[in-house]
């Protein structure tokens, strides 16, 4: 498989990562050689084998419904880059 | 020429849990912006989720309220995107394996009952607020939201109107505040509805449909179906094809508009959420939610029509919601003789009436429901008329007190005497000579004429049933 | 020799404080720093701060093990008040506003940070050049790779700027840069160590762990980080376990795993002789060796580059320059805002990851690409489960090479991707696997051995690796120069 230009400016955009036409050129092929890397998993038959998602076949602890944490605003506020009266600024947003 | 419309519905409800989903943060309204987000709702480097029970035990409520199945192990999934208000860049939701699958709610339109099936319901976590305002064209973040516990709950395409789809969404909203999962406060958002609609001719295949997003009323949501089903028929016997769409109602032209067509629709990229197992719900949990449930409210419609004789109407006006069932349950049981029709109708005419006027709710009635048992009780025992009790549940209403000593207090009590009543229909008949005669001679509505004045000179005391037959009897003798 | 245990014995006969050790460790950090680039971050009144902390600790008789033992931390970890940067320019003013779990249990111990070491930005390299601080030096070649992602603190350790460090273990990030450093590192089970505060890049894979000089001294640090945390719903709940106490057990008896995989074409020249050796020395102390088969781990490089991508492309998603990070300075709108904050935050080999996990998450490529990645990663953990009923650890190279140099591989990824084939299936199947030194190429760089145990077998592991370290001397070798 190969990916096109065109896939590489889709997935750069979709991960909201600026990219010029001479780097989607250059992503292109580092891409393509690691796909390449990746084909060789396609020969192997993996037919009802359980996908494995997590290190351990374990389930989820629960957690019980407290409030435990303190309001912590003006410390995780200032490494903000834009804040006023308490908010996140952000250019317009346009719904 | 005919169209049928066929409505599916989406209602994010948020769970009634104190803190949120993933977080120990607390979920209460209207708190100062971002005063309720810690770390782990602004998704700072390195911090983790971690499961709320609370919020599970109520996806496992609903799910048993509508009949579901529950999956016995459910996976947390990431669905990624990129918005402001929501800070991992993605939400954690359920896509392939949810809590909740199957399932449904049973409606009640005029006098028809309808079943509409329920697809799914899911747990996720709720994004923040973009505030749009007072910022000199910025758009400011609010996350205090952000990580609040939703159920949300899939209809299958089963409603054919907007006033289905209405009663569908009162029903649900009924159904989610009865058991407690919901506070079901429309205002600040606890209860969303996204409507997916489309038209067909009817029997033919289903037609494309487009979403309308973020409903927070009944009245909007009957409104945007109403508009978009215009909308989508006109567009179609213009020769326009539907193209599927999201679109956002705006309340104030009355139309949606446009908000995001299938082409530019998200690539979300859903995989497992790697922070979070397979959540395993145990049997014996499932036992001890199922038998912390009230009786449903579908249940009460049937014994209420059954075993009190009540219409369907009735029932179903009586079980809208659970503090309104349990009121009328407390006065039915407090009454002295056992009359569940007395009840309904005061409940449902005088209460109602007042507490409509007064723009409140059941829940902070100024009458609890043992007292205007104590009122209907004195009606019961013939102390009150009906209208003398109006007058007492007035008084109960704007002064307070209990019925026993208003009635003292301004001597509303009946006349129970038949002695003085007597004496005042010989006063009453020795004055109008002519109406006796003219009731003799054959005309009935004389006969109405003088109980009308007894009724007067006894300032609306006497039992009109007690001066009827004595009336009667004199006429007669 | 200074390791950590004969350092807090030292503190506790009082033969020097806390204060006097950390002046002394900063002091050689700032006369080899320069050179070696292993530190992002020094503070050194930070540092004294603790120290003294440490030594008023002791002297109110409250003293640990390891009290005012100063280690550093790989700059993954989130520490309060210190710059946390993972090696990137996204975060290159974060000032942690809180603590890792990691740093916590450090903290509870009474042991001063001696700073924040280099690694690959955001743990996505082998070689510690994608750090957006500049490439760290390897102390026995400063022509070559530390080896990485951890390779500031493995490099701080070898060089003896710093007596232990932490380090993180996503595909080997511990184990390969302990190996081209000559140092020993831990990658404990998965959820043996809590990831609460480390810096995600591929969650159902990432681990912390130590890196010192010797097995013992891991151990001592395994006993500090280890432990159930609440806010890490992989966090195992288990007992506490003391992971020194069978140290001085005798290994005979014990069987070893030789997995021909391992031994085969791509294994060659010293780092064979060097491995070979080590197995005869293991023969002397009583163990067995037997050929186990692990025949899908050759998928493993490729598993994984499926796998550890897709989930960073989605834990990298909270860098977009909205709550804390950097921003891009000039924007028209907000997408403009994201692209640009994202493209000049990240460097090149993030972008990279993030593009192929983006990929091969998306519409239609779901299920040849990610799932079926998982399902190899189900066949590769049943590989080792299988391998477990013939022996007790598994042993053989830690990675392909001795130390790379610099800017050798740094243009072909995939080239780079090599360097971690051996180490990688280890942290698909959640499985223990440690790193010690073995021995030296002909050019003087150390050989890695590594030793990977089943579940929960760290306890044994650091046995076979202490007691292969009491008749070996390659761990107390030291770079000239330092």
């Amino acid at each position: 498989m190969s990916l096109s230009i065109d896939d590489v400016n889709r997935i750069a955009h979709l991960a909201r990562i600026r990219v010029s036409g001479d780097e989607a050129v250059q992503y292109q092929g580092q891409l393509n050689g690691i796909f390449d890397l990746i084909a060789q998993m396609q020969a192997v038959d993996t037919a009802g084998v359980a996908p494995m998602a997590h290190a351990r076949d374990l389930f989820q602890r629960l957690r019980a419904d407290v409030v435990t944490e303190p309001n912590r605003r003006e410390a995780f506020q200032s490494v903000a880059p834009q804040v006023a009266d308490g908010l996140y600024l952000v250019p317009k947003v346009i719904e | 020429m005919q169209w049928e419309t066929v409505i599916g519905l989406e209602v994010h409800t948020q769970l009634t849990t104190q803190s949120k989903i993933f977080s120990g943060a607390s979920t209460a309204f209207g708190a100062e912006p971002n005063t309720q987000a810690c770390q782990v709702d602004i998704a700072l480097p390195g911090v983790l989720p971690v499961l709320n029970k609370g919020a599970v035990e109520r996806a496992i409520r609903f799910g048993l309220a509508i009949g579901a199945r529950l999956n016995r192990i459910n996976v947390f999934d990431r669905k990624n995107y990129f918005y402001p208000d929501l800070p991992k860049g993605y939400q954690i939701s359920q896509f392939t394996l949810p809590i909740v699958e199957g399932g449904a709610l049973t409606i009640q339109v005029g006098d028809e009952e309808k079943t509409v099936r329920i697809t799914r319901a899911h747990l996720e976590e709720d994004a923040g607020k973009s505030l749009h305002e007072d910022f000199h064209g910025l758009t400011g973040i609010d996350l205090n939201r952000a990580g609040t516990p939703l159920l949300e709950i899939v209809s299958e395409p089963d409603m054919r109107s907007a006033k289905e789809a209405v009663a569908y969404a009162k029903a649900l909203h009924t159904l989610v505040t009865w058991i407690g999962t919901c506070d079901g406060n429309l205002q600040e958002g606890s209860f969303r509805c996204d409507a997916n609609v489309s038209v067909r001719r009817p029997g033919g295949p289903l037609g494309t449909r487009r979403e309308i997003k973020n409903l927070n009323s009944f009245r909007f949501l009957e409104q945007a179906i109403d508009y978009e089903i215009r909308w989508q028929i006109g567009e179609i016997e213009d020769g326009r094809a539907i193209q599927q769409a999201t679109v956002l109602f705006d309340p104030d032209s009355g139309e949606t508009r446009m908000m995001r067509t299938k082409e530019d629709a998200h690539d979300y990229r859903y995989f497992p959420d790697p922070d979070l197992l397979p959540v395993k719900l145990e049997e014996d949990w499932i036992e001890r939610v199922r038998a912390s449930l009230p009786e449903l409210p579908q249940a009460r419609q049937t014994r209420y029509r059954t075993e009190f004789g009540l219409s369907a109407y009735d029932a179903a006006t009586l079980t809208s919601s659970r503090t309104l069932s349990d009121y009328f349950e407390t006065v039915t049981a407090a009454l002295p003789k056992a009359d569940a029709k007395l009840a309904a109708n005061w409940v449902m005419g005088e209460l109602s009436a007042a507490l409509n006027r007064a723009e409140i709710d059941i829940a902070t009635s100024p009458i609890g429901a043992n007292r205007l048992a104590r009122l209907l009780g004195r009606l019961q025992d013939g102390t009150l008329s009906g209208k003398l009790a109006k007058q007492v549940f007035e008084a109960m209403w704007t002064e307070g007190g209990e019925p026993d000593a208003i009635i003292e207090a301004q001597g509303l009590k009946q006349m129970s005497d038949s002695g003085e009543v007597e004496r005042i229909i010989d006063t009453v008949l020795a004055a109008n000579q002519k109406s006796v005669e003219e009731f003799r001679a054959g005309k009935d509505k004389a006969f109405n004429a003088l109980v009308g004045q007894v009724m007067k000179a006894t300032k609306g005391k006497a039992n009109p049933a007690q001066v009827n037959d004595l009336l009667r009897a004199k006429l007669a003798g | 020799m200074q390791t950590i245990k004969s350092i807090a014995t030292l503190l506790a006969e009082g033969k020097i404080s806390s204060v006097e050790l950390c002046q002394d460790y900063l002091a050689r950090i700032a006369a080899h720093n320069p050179n070696l680039n292993a530190f992002v971050t020094v503070d050194a009144e930070r540092t004294l701060a603790e120290a003294r902390a440490a030594d008023a600790r002791r002297a109110a008789g409250q003293a640990n093990l390891l009290t005012g033992v100063p280690i550093a931390h790989k700059d993954i970890f989130c520490a309060e008040g210190w710059l946390t940067t993972c090696g990137s320019k996204m975060l290159a003013n974060f000032v942690s506003p809180y603590d890792a779990h990691v740093i916590s249990q450090f903290k509870a111990a009474g042991m001063p940070t001696l700073g924040k070491t280099n690694m690959d930005e955001f743990a996505m390299g082998s070689s510690t050049e994608t750090s957006y601080y500049g490439p760290t030096k390897n102390p026995w070649d400063v022509a070559r790779v530390p080896g990485g992602s951890s390779g500031g603190s493995a490099a701080a350790v070898a060089a003896r700027i710093a007596p232990a460090a932490t380090g993180t273990d996503t595909g080997g990030s511990i184990r390969q840069p302990a190996a081209l450093c000559g140092i020993t590192g831990l990658k404990p089970t998965y959820g043996v160590v809590s990831r609460y505060g480390m810096i995600a890049f591929a969650s159902s894979l990432d681990q912390g762990g130590p890196m010192a000089t010797t097995a013992e001294d891991c151990a001592l640090l395994l006993n500090v980080m280890a432990g159930f945390d609440a806010r890490d719903s992989t966090s195992l709940e288990r007992n506490q376990e003391d992971y020194a106490r069978d140290l001085n057990k005798p290994l005979t008896g014990l069987r070893i795993g030789l997995p021909k995989e391992f031994f085969g074409a791509g294994l060659t020249g010293d780092t064979a002789t060097a491995v070979q050796a080590a197995i005869e020395q293991f023969s002397k102390l009583g163990a067995t060796t037997v050929e186990v088969s692990l025949p899908n781990s050759g998928l493993s490089v490729a598993a994984y580059y499926v796998i550890a991508p897709a989930e960073a492309s989605s834990n990298l998603s909270r860098f977009d320059g909205v709550r804390y990070g950097y921003r891009t300075p000039d924007y028209a709108d907000l997408t403009d805002m994201y692209e640009k904050s994202r493209a000049e935050g990240f460097g090149a080999e993030v972008k990279r990851r993030i593009m192929i996990g983006t990929y091969v998450l998306s519409h239609g490529y779901y299920d040849a690409y990610y799932l079926q990645a998982q399902k190899l990663r189900r066949l590769i953990a049943n590989d080792f489960a299988q391998a477990y009923q013939q022996c007790d650890v598994i042993l053989g190279p830690t990675a392909p090479t001795t130390a790379f140099k610099l800017g050798e591989k740094a243009d072909d990824p995939v080239e780079m991707y090599l360097s971690d084939i051996y180490t990688i299936a280890v942290n698909l199947a959640g499985l223990p696997g440690m790193s010690l030194p073995c021995g030296f190429d002909r050019q003087g760089l150390p050989i890695g051995l590594q030793l990977i145990g089943d579940y929960f077998a760290e306890v044994r592991m650091l046995n076979v690796a202490h007691q292969y370290q009491l008749v070996t001397d390659w761990h107390q070798r030291t770079p000239g120069g330092f």
